[in-house]
């Protein structure tokens, strides 16, 4: 299904999955990593920061599920329908690729059964049928990451955190997958939260792009990606794909705001 | 092999399935080509059986050229030791001293292996609660070392005094000189889990135990392993050591190899010798041989999988 974000999410006003409110987040060392930060992703919309190193977009998506606590201001959030696709895969090497899916649901205590069933779906969703039963080791970066994407899967996410999930791939791989996140966001209609440092997968993925400020992180621009779904990789190489990176390279580099 | 047809994308598949492996050491990377059945020998076994036959051959030029003929019994040549202390094809008869020694070294290996597994108890027992606790980590740990500096001799007449010169005391032995490295590997293990696993539990929302037993004992295994092997010579160094000083009951194979050394019995010395590294190595093996079941499907350190 196509999502044409042309027409404004906002004039329809549906419930959104994710929202931030005023947060600023201090660390005890004294680090101010984020200043009143608010925004909000809806079901359908799939949103991504870009900002320098070290601005504070992890920290935003941890305090999203809940890894970390906000200093101030507030976070909702459905969290138990949080799926969270780290930067590295964090797989389990004792365990088998299914028994790795299934993992949040076993530990949420479902049943043997049904998530067996839930893993399974998944797997075969990420591509990755017939490589249930083999080991971590035995799986490429860009299958380990599939993996880490089905185990998400397996929470049937009303929120998706990506957190630069495929910045430590090659750029091929990175492209198929950036398409096969695409295609997921189409199917499933979940609010995407994606975190970059290339700016032509953010333009690529996203309904909005957010520019985020060098530390203390705060929101300095949003853009809005006008492209219909599905896109495709020619998508990169036009005109108006060229002129929303330049600017959104402009922003970030201090020139826009 | 139908793996890398379904691969969906860059899948190279780290995999050994088309050939099949049987000796890992030597073939770690050129796996694909397979060795005839005795070059796969000559490279697992030879180099070992080079270097003991270069052994046997330092042991003749030693008894011969260095020893005067009187002083021979220092170090009888190999093929009197076998003669003596083992069999002997000229009368057909086993060396006199082989059943009390074989049954010395059993004595001991149950000492050992006795000791061992209480110290796996202790040690994996205090290890846990220190990784679960700073404070109790704090409160136990410098003990802990003190009981690994403690020079086990300096222990032996309190042992003596306390538990009797027999049995017991060879065991306690054991425990003590195992008990440290199964804590530290533990412990060491146990704190050793990536954080971003970690997160992935808190996101489930799971519980201390839940942590514990699905996190961060499975990825404590290699370092639990590393500890055992470590505490299992150990474990029976402390047997041997025990045998010299419990000497009540039955005796083990460290009292026969001071009898032995005691009434210039070389022969029967030196066949008490090879018995007791014999036990150490059988220790190490098979806990090697436990360690590879457990870690090879996932573990960097245990070969390939299958």
């Amino acid at each position: 299904m196509a999502i044409d974000v042309d027409t404004n999410e906002r004039t329809a006003a549906p419930a959104a999955a994710l929202s931030f409110d005023n947060i600023s987040m201090v660390f005890p060392d004294g680090t101010h990593a984020l200043e009143d930060v608010s925004f909000s992703c809806v079901p359908g919309t799939f949103t991504t920061v870009v900002g320098p190193s070290g601005c504070g977009k992890s920290t935003l998506l941890k305090i999203a599920s809940g890894l970390l606590e906000e200093s101030a201001g507030s976070v909702q959030v459905e969290r138990d329908r949080v799926g969270y696709v780290f930067q590295d895969a964090t797989l389990l090497p004792w365990r088998n690729v299914l028994r790795n899916v299934e993992l949040l649901a076993e530990l949420n205590g479902v049943s043997k059964a049904e998530r067996k069933e839930k893993a399974m779906t998944a797997i075969e969703t990420v591509g990755l049928a017939g490589f249930e039963g083999h080991h971590p080791k035995r799986l490429s970066g860009g299958m380990k990451m599939r993996v880490s994407l089905a185990r998400a899967l397996v929470r049937d996410p009303s929120v998706f955190l990506f957190d630069e999930p495929f910045g430590a791939l090659d750029e091929i791989t990175r492209e198929r997958l950036n398409d096969e996140v695409q295609q997921l966001f189409a199917d499933k209609a979940f609010a995407g939260l994606f975190i970059t440092h290339s700016i032509s997968e953010a333009v690529y993925m996203s309904t909005q792009v957010l520019v985020m400020s060098a530390r203390p992180g705060r929101i300095i621009d949003r853009f809005d990606i006008p492209f219909a779904y599905p896109r495709t990789p020619d998508l990169r190489f036009t005109p108006e794909f060229a002129k929303l990176s330049g600017d959104i390279s402009r922003s970030l580099r201090g020139g826009h705001s | 092999m139908t793996l890398t047809e379904s691969a969906p994308d860059d899948t190279t598949i780290v995999s050994s399935s088309t050939s099949t492996i049987v000796d890992d050491t030597s073939t770690s990377d050129t796996s694909t080509r397979k060795g005839s059945g005795v070059g796969r020998f000559v490279g697992s076994l030879g180099p070992p059986a080079i270097t003991f036959a270069a052994i046997i051959g330092l042991w003749y030029a030693i008894t011969y050229l260095l020893l005067e003929e009187r002083r021979r019994f220092l170090l009888p040549p190999p093929h009197e030791v076998f003669d003596t202390g083992i069999y002997s094809f000229g009368s057909g008869e086993w060396g006199n001293n082989l059943g009390d020694s074989i049954q010395g070294t059993l004595l001991t290996g149950r000492a050992a292996l006795v000791g061992l597994i209480i110290a796996c108890i202790i040690g994996f027992t205090v290890a846990i609660m220190m990784s679960q606790s700073k404070y109790v980590e704090r409160a136990l740990y410098p003990y802990a070392v003190v009981i690994q500096v403690i020079p086990i001799l300096a222990l032996v007449p309190l042992i003596g005094f306390w538990w009797g010169f027999n049995f017991r005391s060879r065991v306690i032995a054991c425990v003590l000189i195992a008990l440290f490295p199964i804590i530290a590997n533990t412990l060491f293990g146990l704190k050793s889990t990536e954080q971003g696993h970690h997160d992935l539990f808190t996101l489930a929302g799971a519980s201390r135990w839940t942590r514990l037993t699905k996190l961060q004992l499975p990825a404590a295994l290699p370092a639990i392993f590393t500890g055992l092997r470590i505490a299992a010579g150990g474990s029976v160094i402390g047997a041997i050591v025990g045998d010299f000083f419990f000497r009540r009951g039955e005796p083990g194979i460290g009292r026969l190899l001071d009898n032995y050394a005691k009434d210039l019995q070389t022969a029967d010395l030196f066949v008490a010798v090879i018995l007791s590294s014999i036990l150490g190595i059988v220790f190490f093996v098979v806990i090697g041989f436990i360690a590879n079941r457990l870690l090879r499907s996932w573990h960097e350190s245990e070969g390939t999988a299958t």
